[in-house]
C-alpha cells in the first residue's frame, strides 16, 4: 500500500459544556490512500460530519480536537494555525457539503466565485481563471457553460447547483475531497447524475474522496472502502463488498438488516431496537451494548478497539476470542 | 372504548371472506391548481398576466380496504397535494374523492368522514406542538370528535388517560410517556407519538406524507415494522406517499408513479418492479443505488424535472425520455390499460418499447 495521503490517529474531539465535557469523537483513526474513495456511514449524531469538519478544519466552537493527530501528504495538519489552515483547505483538500443553495453566496455570479477561488489557490491571471471556470463548468456537465458563468446561484436548480459546488471543490485541483453528504438533498434520479460525475472527476483529476454520507447504497455504488460509525467511534473498517456482503460487527449487521431491499421481500425487516445513546449517555463498556443482540459480559465493561475480524476490522468483542486462540 | 358509531373489526371482515366490496377511496379526474400569479399592483403596472400551477392533474385511483396505496414521485411532483386533498386539507379545483361510498371532496365534510381518516406527516420535530405533553397531544382527536362526551369531567379524563395510554402501548411505546414532552424523545418516537395521535379515533384510512423519510435507516425499519403490524392487525388502508422506491416496494400493494402533477403508471407492486412500462418509472428503478449489486454501471438519466409553471407540451416527460417521437412532443398520452397496469405513454401503446 503506498503512503496513505490522509492519516488520522487517536482523534478526540471535545465539546466543553457547562455540565461537563461531551466526547464527540473518540479514538478515531483511519487513512486513506491517494486517490481512494473512503465512505464513511453512520446515523445522525454518530460524529461522521464531525470527522470530516475536523480534517478541514472547520470544527465549530467550542468543540476542540483534544488528542490525536491528522496528517496530510505527510504533514501535520490539525495544528496550523488559521490562517495556515486555509492555504490548505481549498488548495489541498477541497469541501462539498450537504446543501448546495447555502454553499454558494447568492449575492455573487457563480463566475466570480469560480475565478476567486481559483485566483486564491492558483497563480493564474484573471483571464487563465476565467478559462479555467468554463472548463470546469463543462467538465461538470453544465450547458452553455460560458452564459451560465454570469448567472446568479438562485438561476440554477438543485442539480446544477451542486455541479456548481463539485467545480469549487476542484478548482485548486486539491488532492483529496471531503464531501459532505453531497447528494442528500436532491432527487434520487440528480443523485445518480452527481455521484457518477464526482466519481468521474475524481478519478480524471486524482484525487481521494472521502464521502461522509447515510445512504448505504450511494456508499456500495461509490467507495473502495467504508467506515461504519456509532457514537462516536469508528465500529467497522474495511472493503466496501466484505462490509455488506459479511458485516463483523452486530451493528452493521443491522444497519444493513434495516434497509428494505429492492431485490427481495420480507415481511419484516430487521430492525435495531431502541436508539443510538446521546453523547451525554454513552453506557460503559461497548457504546452499542444496550441494543446489541449478542451482547455478553465483557461488553458491558470493557470498550473494544477495532479488531481483525476476517476481511475487515470490527470493534467488537465477539472477534476477540479466535485471535486469541491463534496468538 | 371505541367511538360511537361503528363496531370494531368491521372493515376486517368483509376483506378476510374474500368478499370483492367496493374500494374503500376512489379518486377520479382530481386535480389542484394554485394560483401564482403576481400580485394584482403588479400584474396591472408590470402588464404580468395570471399563473397558475397544476399541481395535480387528472389524477384517478382506488384503494382496496385493508391494503396500501403509494405514491412515488420526485420532489414536486404534486405527491403530497394528493395527500391534503385526500384529508381534506386542500379542496380540490376538479374531480371527486369517494371515501366508502361518500363523496368528500369540497367542504362541509361531516365529522363521521374526517373521524375515519387520519395523516401522519413527514417532520416528527415540526407535526407535534412542543408546549403539549403527549398525553394532551394523542387525546386531542378524541376531544375533538366527542370521545367520551357526556361524562363528568373526571370520569372523562380518566378515560382519556386510560385509552391514551393503550394507543401508545400499540406503537410500542410506555404508557408513562404520557406524561412526558416532545422534546424528550427521539425522531423515531415522536413518530411513533403521530401514529398513536392519527390512531386515536380509530379511523380506517390513514394518509402517511413521506412518514419515514426524515429518520434513520435502523429507525425507519422500526416504524415501518409498526406500520404492517398495525395495518394486518386493525385491517387499516394506507395511502404511503414516499420518494424512496425501496421503501414503497417494502410496504405497497399497488404503486402509482407521479411526474409533474400526473400518475404516468400505476400498478401492483409486482407488476411495477418486475416489469416497469412507462420510461420514467424505469428511470426511477435505473436510478436507486442499490446496495446489493456494487459495481453495477448505470446510465444516469440526463435531465431535471421542468418547472411546472411552464410545462413542456404533450408528454411532459418528453424532453427527457429516449423514445420520445413527434407525437409526444404534441400529444398528451392518456392512462391506458397495459396489462395489469395502467400507463399514460404513447410508446407502450404503440408498442415501440
Amino acid at each position: 500500500m503506498p503512503d496513505p495521503l490522509l492519516d488520522v490517529r487517536h482523534l478526540r474531539v471535545e465539546f466543553p459544556t457547562r455540565r461537563g465535557t461531551l466526547v464527540a469523537l473518540d479514538d478515531i483513526s483511519f487513512s486513506i490512500a491517494p486517490g481512494e474513495i473512503l465512505g464513511v456511514v453512520g446515523e445522525s449524531g454518530a460524529g461522521k460530519s464531525l470527522t470530516g469538519a475536523s480534517i478541514i478544519g472547520l470544527l465549530d466552537p467550542p468543540g476542540r480536537i483534544a488528542a490525536g493527530e491528522i496528517r496530510f501528504d505527510g504533514r501535520r495538519i490539525d495544528d496550523l494555525p488559521y490562517e495556515a489552515m486555509r492555504k490548505v483547505r481549498g488548495r489541498s483538500i477541497g469541501a462539498i457539503f450537504q446543501d448546495p443553495l447555502t454553499s454558494l453566496d447568492p449575492l455573487y455570479t457563480i463566475g466570480r466565485q469560480l475565478t476567486e477561488t481559483i485566483q486564491t489557490h492558483l497563480p493564474v491571471g484573471a483571464a487563465e481563471a476565467r478559462q479555467r471556470a468554463v472548463r470546469l463548468l463543462q467538465e461538470t456537465g453544465i450547458p452553455a457553460a460560458e452564459e451560465r458563468l454570469d448567472q446568479y446561484p438562485h438561476q440554477f436548480s438543485g442539480g446544477m447547483r451542486q455541479r456548481v459546488v463539485i467545480a469549487l471543490a476542484l478548482a485548486g485541483e486539491p488532492k483529496l475531497i471531503v464531501a459532505d453528504e453531497p447528494t442528500t438533498a436532491l432527487d434520487v434520479s440528480i443523485q445518480a447524475q452527481i455521484i457518477s460525475l464526482l466519481k468521474r472527476l475524481c478519478k480524471e483529476h486524482g484525487a481521494a474522496v472521502m464521502l461522509v454520507t447515510h445512504d448505504m447504497g450511494v456508499i456500495a455504488e461509490t467507495c473502495d472502502r467504508v467506515a461504519v460509525m456509532y457514537a462516536g467511534r469508528i465500529v467497522e473498517i474495511g472493503p466496501v463488498a466484505a462490509v455488506i456482503h459479511a458485516p463483523a460487527h452486530p451493528y452493521t449487521a443491522g444497519l444493513m438488516g434495516s434497509i428494505p431491499a429492492m431485490d427481495e421481500d420480507r415481511p419484516r425487516l430487521l430492525q435495531i431496537d431502541g436508539a443510538m445513546p446521546r453523547l451525554t449517555a454513552i453506557p460503559p463498556g461497548c457504546a452499542f451494548n444496550p441494543r446489541c443482540p449478542r451482547v455478553f459480559d465483557r461488553c458491558l465493561v470493557e470498550r473494544p478497539d477495532l479488531l481483525p475480524a476476517g476481511a475487515t476490522q470490527a470493534a467488537c468483542w465477539l472477534h476477540a476470542a479466535p485471535q486469541r486462540a491463534a496468538a | 372504548m371505541s367511538p360511537p358509531g361503528r363496531p370494531k373489526g368491521e372493515y376486517r371482515s368483509a376483506q378476510h371472506e374474500g368478499i370483492p366490496v367496493s374500494p374503500l377511496v376512489e379518486v377520479d379526474g382530481l386535480a389542484k391548481t394554485f394560483d401564482v400569479s403576481a400580485p394584482w399592483l403588479n400584474r396591472v403596472v408590470e402588464r404580468k398576466p395570471r399563473q397558475f400551477v397544476h399541481a395535480v392533474d387528472d389524477v384517478a385511483f382506488e384503494i382496496a380496504r385493508g391494503t396500501t396505496l403509494a405514491l412515488v414521485g420526485e420532489s414536486g411532483c404534486g405527491k403530497s397535494t394528493v395527500a391534503r386533498l385526500l384529508v381534506g386539507l386542500y379542496a380540490p379545483t376538479r374531480g371527486r374523492v369517494v371515501f366508502d361510498g361518500l363523496d368528500t371532496a369540497g367542504k362541509g365534510r361531516p365529522n363521521s368522514v374526517r373521524r375515519r381518516m387520519q395523516m401522519i406527516f413527514q417532520d416528527p420535530y415540526a407535526s407535534l406542538n412542543p408546549r403539549w405533553k403527549v398525553q394532551d397531544i394523542v387525546a386531542e382527536p378524541l376531544r375533538e370528535h366527542g370521545f367520551a362526551e357526556g361524562r363528568s369531567g373526571a370520569a372523562n379524563d380518566r378515560q382519556l388517560v386510560e385509552r391514551v395510554a393503550e394507543l401508545l402501548q400499540s406503537v410500542g411505546l410506555a404508557a408513562a410517556d404520557a406524561e412526558k414532552f416532545p422534546h424528550q424523545f427521539s425522531g423515531g418516537q415522536r413518530q411513533r407519538i403521530s401514529i398513536a395521535r392519527a390512531l386515536a379515533t380509530e379511523p380506517e384510512f390513514l394518509v402517511c406524507d413521506e412518514p419515514t423519510s426524515a429518520l434513520d435507516v435502523s429507525v425507519q425499519a422500526q416504524v415501518l415494522n409498526i406500520m404492517k403490524e398495525l395495518q394486518s392487525r386493525q385491517g387499516l388502508t394506507y395511502l404511503f406517499i414516499s420518494h424512496n422506491l425501496a421503501v414503497v416496494r417494502h410496504v405497497s400493494d399497488q404503486v402509482g408513479v407521479m411526474y409533474l402533477g400526473r400518475i404516468v403508471e400505476i400498478a401492483s407492486k409486482a407488476e411495477l418492479f418486475a416489469a416497469p412500462r412507462h420510461p420514467y418509472t424505469r428511470m426511477l428503478l435505473d436510478a436507486i443505488p442499490d446496495i446489493h449489486m456494487s459495481g453495477r454501471s448505470r446510465t444516469p438519466v440526463q435531465g431535471e424535472v421542468p418547472n411546472p409553471l411552464n410545462p413542456p407540451a404533450g408528454c411532459s416527460f418528453n424532453p427527457r425520455c429516449p423514445h420520445a417521437n413527434e407525437r409526444c412532443r404534441v400529444e398528451r398520452p392518456m392512462p391506458l390499460a397495459a396489462g395489469a397496469a395502467r400507463v399514460a405513454c404513447h410508446a407502450v401503446e404503440e408498442g415501440r418499447i
